[in-house]
Order: structure tokens, then C-alpha cells, then sequence
């Protein structure tokens, strides 16, 4: 955050990072932190004095990403942590995930909201078996941009040859699993090289740095390409004086762009009508685009609550009560066929039951496994759920945001998986 | 091959320049969907307003988030006995122009009536815990906004925007529900309740940056001014009825702005000629230390001393 200033006005890039143990993911993380500066005298000071206690002679930068005191007693993090960091060009949130600890449940978290994921593998040992994985859970997640950071080269003595054999096999892989854009990076996070600066021991290499790459990777997509999705968060009715009439359906606009006096259907009743009116936080407006939240007023006094879609009428979203997805089990008692469970998909939550659970995905190769039964903690696999009432559902391939869901154990509360929806077959 | 290094910083191409949105555009979004998801799924939401910038910018986005209709939660505030007059001045002007309702859990009355006993330090922050807990109890809150940012403190980096406490308030960072999409699970048993972050995403400089863009107002201590004041563990404490100094502890006027706003004991002011928001955030970008390093007491104490408090039930 240091060297962002004045009232200049950046873009926000989210991204993850992913690694198996000891890839030197957090010594990546803390060497982007503390190369970029954005980690200030006090932290450091921190670190340094731990450090020393624990008998290191270095700093240990993992020590600036491991927050909780389990973490840095058994030297592993255990949970995702996020992190910020600024460059005069863009604001990063970096979701820091674990390598072993429930790592898919983990991954998959911080791979839910990134718009690029950097996976580490180790130089000495090139893409094993949770290297794939983590490719796997990035195209799974439909992370559009994948860093693949070899890491360690000062232990390979900075070898070309050890670098183009680990990205060939990288790439390959990840083009077999749809990834579409995949940029290989060598990197020793201990010394520094290509991380921020660029190495001095490797001139065979003309690429960016990690941060290069990071600071000029493009961000978002273009939203008038989607078709608009407004979920109803919130339905606004001041009944003052002032607004005696005044309905206003409050959200934030999930995927495309929005326009007055566009026809539109909401869903799932099915009723139609115009949009009267855009209010963007305060400034009216005539079109809004993803992912801002807006007040949006209709022409006609139709009946619309919190849980419904507003979508233009051309482009609306199916209605459905039978969904078929890929889900990540996330909770600690397994999934079974015949339990009954919340699913929360959007601003809307409806009891569902599990109907039944064709295959489990085996994430070295998302190759399938024809009934296993049930889903464990950080299985992934392909369900069929029923609900109670109908859904305006996305498949996850042409929206993360309407394609996406979470199931909820009713009892308790516990979410128990993490869904994507229309990816069954 | 190495001049495609000085070729790396071609322009961004970011999303077509007609749907661009900046970073604080994108966060506020955020933040108001956070709002609005406890407006349409709690019953008795409460927003902790100290009159601190955090919590003025949560409650700057709540009245965006609902405008025209207002803002559709009460306000708490765990008052130490020790805060800034000039905070609670303009805590209590702000929730009159707006026709809000304020709580007020009053260290002091935990003290007078014995359940709470004066630190030796005179630190008053750690004893928030048990009044705001309280509070939460009797009023049967089951969300409660706090201005806690992931930024501040390593602890709170592992922190869920929806984060699930106990019946005592307790924080189990080992049993966080993962956070999906944005794609919040509130549900919560009776007597259990949600706190929730909607600055989770932000940094210091993005909430000073969005202060100046939004022009909002803030309680003066937060520009450069002339204070008595003395030093106690590397910061400068204001001198007053809380306790300080102490003998051998010269009191000096100094020319100070505050930073962050807490409990009198325990915050410490900084050496700022920075009189504007301008200056003050040129000042911030400029900083080597962090907002929590430069001026709270509290969390010098050990390695763990925010997780400590938080498991307790701390903000």
C-alpha cells in the first residue's frame, strides 16, 4: 500500500496462490510483500524478532502470512488468509491458501473469487501429483489467468532446461483441463529472483517478473458480452412523506449490463416489465454494468422479493427444480443420496434433496469414478439435487455467479458443499 | 530477449474503459451487498459505531445502501469511560442527523458496579469485551457490523466477512465456515450471532481515499493539532482524567493528528502537520509503520495479542 497515492484511481486484481508443502509458497507471498514494500518497518520488526527466537539467522517471511498461533507454533498454515498489497498501478487481495491442510476445501475457496491463480511447484521436483491438483481446482473454479512459478531455481542451479521441461508438462496438462491461459514464470522466492526483481542468474529467461505479470494481467471481462443478471437483495420502500410510492429492488448486478427502459422478466414468476429507473449508490443513472450494486425501479407494481432474478427479457435465464452439478465437499460428515439440505444460490435459499451422486472426479486427472456412494471432506464429484421451489440457474460455464451455489446443512447451519451448476454428464 | 523486460509495463488492458470501475467503486459495491444480504436475512442487526473512521465509513455505506428508506439497524457503541470528548461529540450529533437509535454499553458502569476491575495499566481496551458480549445478550442482536479490516493485524487477515460466534461471543478460527463466491451463510442457533465485516477487503489507505472522495466528515483529532501530550512506550498519550502520565512522565504540546481512535489509555497520537485529507493520505502512502504499530498499546503486547482478544469475543 505504500507507494499507491493521491486520489488516483487503480483497478483491483484478486488472485491466489496455491502450493504443496514446503514449495515456499508463504516465502513467495512474504518476498511479493516485502519487494514491493508493502510491508511497513513495524512488521518487519516483527518478524525479525521472531525469527530470532525460533534461532534463524533470516528473517522468515512465512512468519508474515501465518496469523494464528497454532500456525506459527507447528510452522504451516492452516487457513486461507488474505493479504493486501498496492503498486502505483493496481490494488491486489491475495487469498494466501494452504498446501496440505484441507487444501481442496481451501483452494477452493480462494479460487472462488480469483481472477488469476499462481501455482508453485518446486524446481527439483517438477509437477507432482498436488501440482495437478491445483490445476485441477483452477479449472474446476474456471480461474480465467494461471501463474505456473517454478520455484527454487538456485537449487537447479538456474537451469533453462529444468525450467522448459517443467512448463511443457504444466501447460499440456492445463490445456487438457480447458485452462486457457497459462504463463510459466522461474522464480527462487528465497533470493529474490523474478519475483519483483528481475534474476540476474537466468538471462535465458526475457519474460516479466510474478509482479509484472500480476500488474498488467487483464482484469474483468468485458460485461456487455453476458447477459444482465440482478439479483433481488432487498426490496426498498421508504413509505415517507417524501417517497410515499417508492419500490425500489436493491442488488448487485451478478453478470452483463443493465438499461432504462429495458424490457425485463423477473424470475421465477415469470412476470414482465420495464426498467424505470437506475440508482447507482446515490447517482441515477441510465445503464449499470457488473458487479455494481444499484436500486432499480420498475414501470409496473408486479410482486418481487428478496430470492428473485431481475434479467432482461431477451436472455432469461430457465427456470429449474432438477440441478445437476459439480460439487466440493467441504464439511466434515459426508454427503450421502437422500439427504435433505438448504441451498443458497444467489439471494435466494431452498430446501433441496440429494438425488443421487453419479460419479467422484479423481482431481490428478478429473477423470471420473461411477458411484462412489458418497462424498467425503474435499471430495469433488457430480450430483443431481431436487428442490422445492424453482431456480434461475446459470451454468457455472457462463456464469460464476449465477452458476454457483452452496449447500447448508439445516440442522446445524454447517455449509457442506461449494456447487457449480450444469457441469453434470 | 532482455528488452522485453522494458516492454513488460505496456499499458493494462483492463476491461473496456466504458465498464471500468475503480478499486474503491468495486469495494463499495462489495461492501453494500454485504449490508444488504443481514438487511434481507437477520432479524436484529446492529452496526458498532465508535466514531472512529472505520465505522463512520460502515455507516456512510449503510445510508447508501437503503436510501431513500433509512438505514434499517440500530447503532451500539462500547463506550470505555476514556474516549476522545471529540468523538463522542460527534457520535452523538451524527446519530441526531440521521433519526438513528444508539446503545451505549458503558465500561465504566462494569466498573463502578465491580464486575469489571481497573487494569494496573490502565488499559481499558480488553475490557470492552465483556460490556459489548453483554450488550449482544440483552438486546438479542444476531448480526453485528464491526469496522474490522483484514488488513490491520495478521490475526484479522484470517478473518471470514460472515464469521460465527458462539452464545459467549467466541471466535474458533479452526472452525470458520469456508467462504465461497460471494455467497454468505448466515444461519446461526438462537443465541448464537454473526459478526460481520464489510470493510473486510479494505486497507487504511482505500478507506481514507474513499473519505475524501465521498467527502464525509470526521471528528477533528483526526487532523493536525496542537495537544498536550507525553510519552509511554514510544507514543504519544494525551494527558487527562483517564490516568496519564504518571510521575516522571513530562508532559509536552506537541503538534499531533490521530490515526486510529480507541480507548484513551492505549492510542497514541502522531507527529502530522497534515491538516486536510489531502495531506493526510499523502501522509498515510508515505508511512513506514502500520496504522495498529504506530498507535495502539494493546496490540505491542505479544505475538498473539489480537487472536487472544478476538477468540474472546474482542471486535
Amino acid at each position: 500500500m505504500t507507494s499507491t497515492t493521491g486520489q488516483q484511481a487503480t483497478t483491483l486484481l484478486r488472485f491466489a496462490t496455491a502450493g504443496s508443502v514446503d514449495d515456499g509458497k508463504s516465502t513467495l507471498v512474504g518476498r511479493l510483500l516485502h519487494d514491493s514494500k508493502s510491508v511497513l518497518a513495524d512488521q518487519l520488526e516483527a518478524v525479525e524478532d521472531a525469527s530470532r527466537r525460533r534461532g534463524q539467522e533470516t528473517p522468515d517471511l512465512a512468519l508474515l502470512t501465518d496469523g494464528l498461533r497454532a500456525e506459527r507454533e507447528q510452522g504451516i498454515t492452516i487457513d486461507v488468509a488474505y493479504r493486501y498489497f498496492a503498486t502505483p498501478r493496481r490494488r491486489f487481495i491475495l487469498a494466501d491458501t494452504p498446501g496440505h491442510v484441507q487444501y481442496t476445501r481451501n483452494m477452493v475457496t480462494g479460487a472462488s473469487t480469483a481472477e488469476l491463480a499462481v501455482v508453485l511447484v518446486d524446481a527439483r521436483n517438477g509437477v507432482v501429483e498436488q501440482t495437478r491438483r491445483h490445476a485441477a481446482v483452477a479449472a474446476l473454479l474456471r480461474v480465467p489467468h494461471v501463474v505456473l512459478a517454478v520455484n527454487k531455481m538456485d537449487l537447479a542451479d538456474y537451469a533453462e532446461p529444468v525450467f522448459a521441461a517443467i512448463a511443457a508438462e504444466f501447460t499440456s496438462y492445463a490445456a487438457s483441463l480447458g485452462i486457457p491461459d497459462v504463463t510459466a514464470i522461474p522464480i527462487s522466492a528465497l533470493a529474490g529472483d523474478n519475483v519483483v526483481e528481475p534474476s540476474a542468474h537466468m538471462d535465458w529467461y526475457g519474460g516479466p517478473t510474478v509482479l509484472e505479470h500480476l500488474e498488467t494481467v487483464p482484469t474483468g471481462h468485458d460485461p456487455s458480452t453476458d447477459p444482465a443478471r440482478l439479483p433481488v437483495q432487498y426490496v426498498i420502500r421508504p413509505q415517507s412523506a417524501e417517497h410515499p410510492d417508492y419500490r425500489g429492488y436493491a442488488g448487485q448486478i451478478a453478470s452483463g449490463v443493465l438499461r432504462v427502459g429495458e424490457p425485463v422478466t423477473v424470475l421465477p414468476s415469470g412476470r414482465t416489465s420495464t426498467i424505470a429507473g437506475i440508482d447507482a449508490l446515490g447517482r441515477a443513472t441510465d445503464t449499470a454494468w457488473a458487479p455494481q450494486s444499484v436500486t432499480v425501479t420498475l414501470t409496473d407494481d408486479i410482486d418481487v422479493s428478496r430470492g428473485d432474478t431481475i434479467a432482461p427479457t431477451t436472455g432469461a435465464p430457465a427456470v429449474t427444480q432438477d440441478v445437476q452439478a459439480t460439487v466440493c465437499h467441504v464439511a466434515d460428515r459426508p454427503l450421502t443420496p437422500g439427504q435433505r439440505v438448504l441451498l443458497k444460490h444467489t439471494t435466494r435459499t431452498v430446501k433441496a434433496v440429494v438425488k443421487a451422486i453419479p460419479s467422484r472426479l479423481t482431481l490428478d486427472d478429473l477423470s471420473q469414478h461411477p458411484d462412489p456412494g458418497q462424498l467425503t471432506t474435499n471430495d469433488i464429484g457430480r450430483i443431481t439435487l431436487r428442490t422445492a421451489e424453482p431456480l434461475a440457474l446459470d451454468t457455472y460455464t457462463d456464469s460464476r455467479h449465477t452458476g454457483s451455489f452452496l449447500l447448508i446443512d439445516p440442522a446445524d447451519g454447517t455449509t457442506l458443499a461449494a456447487g457449480m451448476a450444469g457441469t453434470a454428464g | 530477449m532482455s528488452d522485453t523486460r522494458s516492454t513488460a509495463f505496456a499499458p493494462v488492458a483492463d476491461t473496456a474503459d466504458q465498464y471500468a470501475l475503480s478499486h474503491l467503486d468495486v469495494l463499495e459495491s462489495e461492501a453494500v451487498h454485504i449490508f444488504r444480504e443481514v438487511a434481507g436475512e437477520f432479524e436484529r442487526p446492529v452496526i458498532l459505531f465508535s466514531g472512529g473512521k472505520d465505522s463512520i465509513v460502515m455507516l456512510h455505506l449503510a445510508l447508501k445502501a437503503f436510501a431513500p428508506a433509512p438505514v434499517p439497524f440500530t447503532l451500539l457503541h462500547v463506550d470505555t469511560g476514556h474516549n476522545f470528548p471529540e468523538v463522542l461529540e460527534y457520535r452523538d450529533r451524527t446519530v441526531a442527523e440521521h433519526g438513528l437509535r444508539l446503545h451505549v454499553a458503558s465500561v465504566q458502569d462494569y466498573i463502578d458496579r465491580g464486575v469489571l476491575r481497573e487494569r494496573p495499566d490502565g488499559t481499558r481496551n480488553p475490557l470492552q469485551t465483556v460490556p459489548l458480549t453483554e450488550a449482544i445478550q440483552e438486546h438479542r442482536f444476531d448480526a453485528v457490523f464491526g469496522g474490522g479490516r483484514r488488513d490491520e493485524e495478521k490475526a484479522r487477515a484470517k478473518e471470514r466477512v460472515f464469521s460465527l460466534r458462539d452464545e459467549f461471543s467466541q471466535w474458533d478460527p479452526r472452525r470458520q465456515r469456508p467462504e465461497l463466491w460471494n455467497l454468505y451463510n448466515g444461519r446461526h442457533a438462537p443465541g448464537e450471532h454473526v459478526r460481520v465485516f464489510p470493510l473486510s477487503n479494505w486497507t487504511e489507505l482505500d478507506v481514507w481515499q474513499y473519505i475524501a472522495r465521498e467527502k464525509i466528515e470526521l471528528p477533528e483529532i483526526y487532523f493536525a493539532h496542537e495537544r498536550e501530550v507525553f510519552a509511554r512506550n514510544g507514543m504519544w498519550l494525551t494527558a487527562g482524567e483517564w490516568g496519564g502520565p504518571k510521575d516522571g512522565e513530562p508532559v509536552e504540546v506537541r503538534r499531533v493528528r490521530y490515526r486510529t481512535v480507541g480507548d484513551m489509555s492505549c492510542t497514541g497520537a502522531v507527529d502530522s502537520d497534515a491538516t486536510t485529507l489531502d495531506a493526510v493520505i499523502v501522509e498515510i502512502a508515505a508511512s513506514r509503520l502500520t496504522e495498529r504499530g504506530a498507535t495502539r498499546a494493546d496490540d505491542k503486547m505479544s505475538e498473539a495479542a489480537m487472536e487472544d482478544r478476538k477468540r474472546e469475543g474482542y471486535f
